[in-house]
């Protein structure tokens, strides 16, 4: 409904994909959701109940979800990711509260921030974890796309006096309905309280990786985007017959994903040894996109000093109140390892599977027993990648 | 802070910004009549009248969704048949019934 600058961009993209169905050159199954992968075939619940769709070969294109970090206050209702809030926005017309606090950092913080006060919404701060230094110290590179760089200047002056820099947080105050204020202090440390009744808090981006998991991907550690990242060689080739494209690969950005599905196509085509289109301008301008990429993650880091100085009572998973203190604990008794610090405390079990946990899990489980964050393991994905009604999963489409 | 003293969740939690005009569509929230508008989600429906989804099962806080794109699973709610349904991807259709806590029913 609601698109920003890129409105033209993403209907091309729609209006091509559009004509593809129409013509009759796709088989797509809109509503559905691959939940499992196994022996080569995809299973897939689709409105009308269960399919499997076997497959020779695979292009896995899964997104990105927010990235979050645990801060005390936001396991209650009126805490949204920012995602959520720019979803809400565009998709519904609707602002998820009256009196808005934005709080984490990347360039979504404050994207969000102006498309929703262009919007009429009411927003009384937005608060960037990122220092100004930091943010000035990756302009250099940033730089390799001076549009994005002017557009993001130009949206942040619009936020005025309600954007602070380099501030730390220390909680959300909720009452029985949700948030009634943010407490944080600022660059220089002066405590601050914020009144509101909605916070969206996010750190960039995490790749969706699960079904990268699921289809036999590996995965390194990124130090840089501070995550784990599927392995792949710069066309997205992951596994035999597995090929990877978007966000779920490397966090590029929109024009970054569609170029990387241009990349994990001809790769296929090649390996099928059909005609493939040259992709040597395409790698060129995909280099690009990773240097402003790789910038953008140092201008606007992981908290992991906030991470480590959860007080014990914060919750880290929301899916289930597990608290800094148990994660804290189990690290001390299981060990440095994810998956066994998931059996004694259950972080990583609940309903969304880690998504929202595991990074602040292993950021506190490094701290708590002095080894460095990717020593811990991923958590490995188990299927179903996302809950499924037991009825909808038994009817056969 | 009291609550009642700072906020009126009457008109709940939600506020439209724009699209006042969409065709209205009636439903039930806890056997409650509510309106919506044509192209709500189950959550924009419910959270324009009322201030969360659920409670949670794991602590004292009521929830009202968090991811909004069908990842953290925060916003499950129920047919009054009980079919279980994420409200953040569910549109919302005219004589819905839908309930906030699991109906006696529930399988």
């Amino acid at each position: 409904m609601l698109y920003g600058p890129d409105s033209g961009k993403a209907n091309a993209l729609h209006t091509l994909f559009d004509i593809m169905v129409a013509e009759d050159r796709i088989d797509y199954h809109p509503m559905s959701s691959v939940v499992a992968i196994a022996e080569g075939a995809l299973h897939v619940l689709t409105p009308g109940g269960r399919r499997i769709f076997g497959y020779d070969r695979l292009i896995l294109a899964t997104g990105a979800t927010d990235r979050l970090a645990p801060v005390p206050g936001w396991q209650s209702a009126g805490v949204y990711s920012l995602g959520a809030a720019q979803i809400a926005l565009k998709a519904q017309g609707v602002a998820l509260g009256r009196n808005i606090v934005l709080a984490g950092s990347g360039p979504l913080l404050t994207l969000v921030a102006y498309q929703l006060l262009k919007m009429g919404a009411q927003i009384a701060a937005v608060l960037d974890t990122a220092p100004l230094s930091a943010q000035v110290a990756a302009l250099p590179d940033m730089l390799t796309r001076p549009g994005l760089v002017l557009r993001g200047v130009a949206m942040r002056l619009q936020l005025g006096r309600r954007y602070h820099a380099g501030v730390t947080l220390e909680g959300i105050e909720c009452d029985e309905y949700g948030p009634a204020a943010v407490r944080w202090s600022d660059a220089r440390g002066t405590s601050r309280v914020t009144p509101c009744d909605m916070v969206g808090l996010g750190w960039h981006l995490r790749a969706e990786t699960q079904l990268a998991g699921l289809a036999g991907c590996a995965f390194d550690y990124d130090e840089g985007w501070a995550q784990w990242l599927p392995r792949t060689d710069r066309l997205g080739r992951a596994v035999e017959g597995v090929y990877l494209a978007g966000d779920g690969v490397r966090i590029l950005g929109a024009d970054g994903a569609e170029l990387s599905g241009r990349l994990a196509a001809a790769a296929c085509l090649a390996d099928l040894g059909l005609s493939a289109p040259d992709v040597a301008s395409n790698l060129r301008r995909q280099a690009r996109y990773e240097r402003f990429a790789r910038a953008l993650a140092r201008a606007f880091p992981w908290p992991a000093a906030l991470v480590r100085a959860a007080p014990d009572g914060t919750i880290v998973c929301r899916c289930e109140g597990i608290t800094a203190g148990e994660v804290r604990e189990a690290a001390v008794h299981g060990g440095a390892e994810a998956n066994r610090v998931k059996s004694l405390s259950r972080l990583g079990m609940g309903r969304c599977q880690g998504r929202y946990c595991q990074l602040a899990g292993n950021e506190l489980i490094a701290a708590r027993t002095g080894t460095a964050v990717c020593d811990a393991e991923r958590l490995r994905e188990q299927a179903p990648v996302r809950p499924v009604p037991i009825a909808a999963w038994m009817r056969e489409s | 802070m009291k609550p009642s003293a700072q906020k009126d969740f009457g008109n709940g939690r939600i506020v439209r910004l724009v699209e006042f005009n969409r065709p209205r569509v009636r439903f039930f929230l806890n056997g409650a009549e509510g309106e919506a508008l044509a192209g709500d989600t189950v959550l924009t429906a419910i959270l324009v009248c009322s201030p969360a989804l659920r409670r949670s099962e794991f602590g004292p806080e009521t929830r009202a969704g968090f991811c909004l794109m069908g990842s953290c699973q925060d916003c499950w709610v129920w047919l009054e048949d009980g079919v279980r349904l994420r409200a953040c991807s569910t549109p919302v259709y005219e004589g819905m019934r839908l309930a906030t806590e699991a109906p006696e029913v529930w399988p």
